[in-house]
């Protein structure tokens, strides 16, 4: 906190309250969080169109800037350069309320994620918890969405988006539970360095790797919590044309698209926190520390990202019985018994943390 | 200063919107301000410093119970002017309902005694919240002295559950389902069956 005062007394040549000082600096924090994060975005929707180009032997975007680098920039003008039309028998608040609830939804997660030890806006000690909070909340853009366009294309896609992610939400809570019953902590800076000298957070023969089945399910539910394919039924466009967004135009689309891709990296990121050592270098070797933490954890997201771009290029859709029956009666079940066999197992061998 | 304005903040969107979610004319926006209330209840909680309980609010309330809600209201067709119709009619013996309800609960907070030991249960130290988190301080409370009504609570979830299953749950004749084990066994013989057709004579 000095260290902050001393800044604005050269900056302003007189003291700021308290007060103003924990409001500019949390403000600045969550800018310093949530621009990059845009750009990210931005970025990582080229590298998805580009992934998915080169595994159906296509090029993929690139006319605008080198590479096609800034076609989302392109988009991103061209969306906002266009006229939002609402629909005449949607709910105008809600309507536009929507859109915005859900880039909300993919933004305030990042303020608990860690990019290094103590690089996090708030270090919480539900942070596993807010996460959990936040992912669950994605939910409400989509059905608001579909409600208030009035539609029922809009409204089929809603319905089926809520009962996805409530169903895979359930699993996804779970395999959390067996997460933090080897840590002990509800902290995610705590969790990632509970698995220091742990390769890879994988290999070190006991725990860590028997939570490898459990990093599986957490991946495919978080594909069906995205609503990526092969769970992309809410925007099936061969049944519903585009579910919950067909009344949605220009920035208010565009809105949903920056959403949407800020909850995949943020479900990278809780992938390589959860399971791969976070901000950690893969093995621990003392050279690798040289490297900054945010540069492993961004390695670790991307290489996630590949790995949900790649599914989206090589998977059919899902059937809506098929999807459900996934969730409740393969992966509950699994995610529960997991759960069973690690609380016995740090039992039994006294293991247990805390 | 800050914790008392977010204080004030919460606290009165929290009251507006319990009043919104009666007063709505929409039951989706009542829904929709009754999330709002769990939201701003969840902050109120934080700012007490029980941060475990703010979470599990959003997490069960907010996440899955609202949802819900959201579903079913948003599916029910309903008439709302047709229904305001009566409202005339039912208001004296709603408001009687109310007041009945009022005077009980005068009664039951009139009459409320406290335990002899109650002192010393309330003096008993808390554990500091910059020491003890407050899942940890749940957890060892929880799951020792009120085991047995923390057990109860979930039994009677479960006999909820089940006879929430067993109520709606219903055999459908005639309703075509996949069967991966008969799709797998099946052979061409099922399957296929070649006909010979002699020209001019076509199936019978």
């Amino acid at each position: 906190m000095g260290k902050y005062l001393d800044i604005f007394v050269g900056w302003f040549g007189y003291r700021l309250e308290d007060w103003a000082l924990i409001t500019f600096g949390t403000i600045a924090n969550v800018l310093v969080v949530a621009l990059p994060v845009l750009l990210a975005v931005a970025m990582i929707v080229w590298v998805d169109r580009k992934v998915w180009a080169a595994i159906q032997i296509r090029k993929g975007p690139n006319m605008v800037g080198p590479y096609g680098l800034m076609q989302s920039f392109a988009d991103g003008l061209k969306v906002f350069l266009k006229e939002t039309i609402i629909p005449a028998g949607a709910n105008k608040f809600l309507f536009l309320l929507a859109p915005a609830l859900s880039l909300i939804f993919g933004l305030v997660g990042w303020a608990v994620i860690p990019f290094g030890e103590g690089v996090v806006v708030s270090d919480l000690n539900v942070g596993i918890l807010y996460l959990f909070a936040v992912s669950s909340l994605a939910v409400y853009g989509i059905i608001i969405a579909g409600w208030a366009s009035n539609s029922r294309y809009a409204f089929l896609g809603a319905m089926r988006s809520a009962a996805q992610m409530v169903s895979y939400e359930v699993s996804i809570g779970f395999i959390l539970v067996t997460v933090l019953l080897c840590v002990g902590s509800l902290n995610l800076t705590d969790i990632v360095l509970a698995q220091k000298g742990v390769s890879l957070g994988i290999f070190d023969g006991y725990f860590f790797t028997g939570l490898m089945p459990m990093f599986f399910i957490f991946f495919i539910s978080a594909l069906a919590e995205t609503n990526r394919t092969p769970f992309d039924l809410p925007e099936a466009e061969e049944e519903i044309v585009a579910g919950f967004q067909i009344e949605y135009s220009s920035m208010s689309m565009a809105l949903f698209y920056l959403g949407e891709y800020a909850n995949i990296i943020l479900m990278c990121g809780m992938m390589s926190i959860l399971f791969f050592g976070g901000w950690l270098p893969p093995f621990d070797w003392e050279p690798l520390y040289a490297i900054p933490g945010f540069i492993w954890l961004f390695i670790k997201m991307f290489f996630f990202f590949f790995c949900f771009a790649w599914v989206k290029a090589s998977v059919p859709r899902y059937r809506y019985d098929q999807l459900m029956r996934l969730g409740w009666k393969v992966f509950l079940p699994i995610s529960l018994l997991w759960v069973v066999l690690t609380s016995g197992y740090l039992v039994f061998f006294g293991k247990l943390a805390g | 200063m800050i914790a008392a304005l977010c204080f004030y903040i919460f606290a009165t969107i929290l009251v507006g919107s319990a009043v919104m979610v009666v007063f709505s004319k929409n039951p989706v926006h009542s829904v929709l301000f009754l999330i709002l209330a769990f939201f701003n209840a969840a902050g109120l909680f934080v700012l007490l410093g029980a941060e475990f309980v703010a979470m599990i609010l959003v997490i069960v309330y907010v996440g899955a119970v609202a949802v819900m809600f959201l579903f079913v209201v948003m599916m029910l067709d309903i008439n709302f002017t047709e229904l305001r119709k009566g409202v005339q009619d039912y208001l004296p013996i709603g408001l009687l309902i109310g007041f009945i309800l009022l005077v009980e609960m005068v009664v039951i907070v009139g009459g409320w005694s406290m335990t002899d030991g109650i002192a010393t249960t309330i003096m008993a130290p808390t554990p500091p919240i910059n020491e003890v988190t407050n899942t940890d301080a749940i957890g060892r409370i929880l799951y020792t002295d009120y085991i047995y009504l923390f057990q109860l609570a979930g039994l009677i979830l479960l006999v909820a559950m089940i006879g929430a299953i067993v109520l709606t749950h219903r055999k459908r004749p005639g309703v075509k389902k996949q069967n991966i084990g008969d799709q797998v066994r099946r052979r061409r013989a099922q399957a296929f069956e070649a006909v010979d057709v002699k020209p001019g004579e076509g199936i019978v």
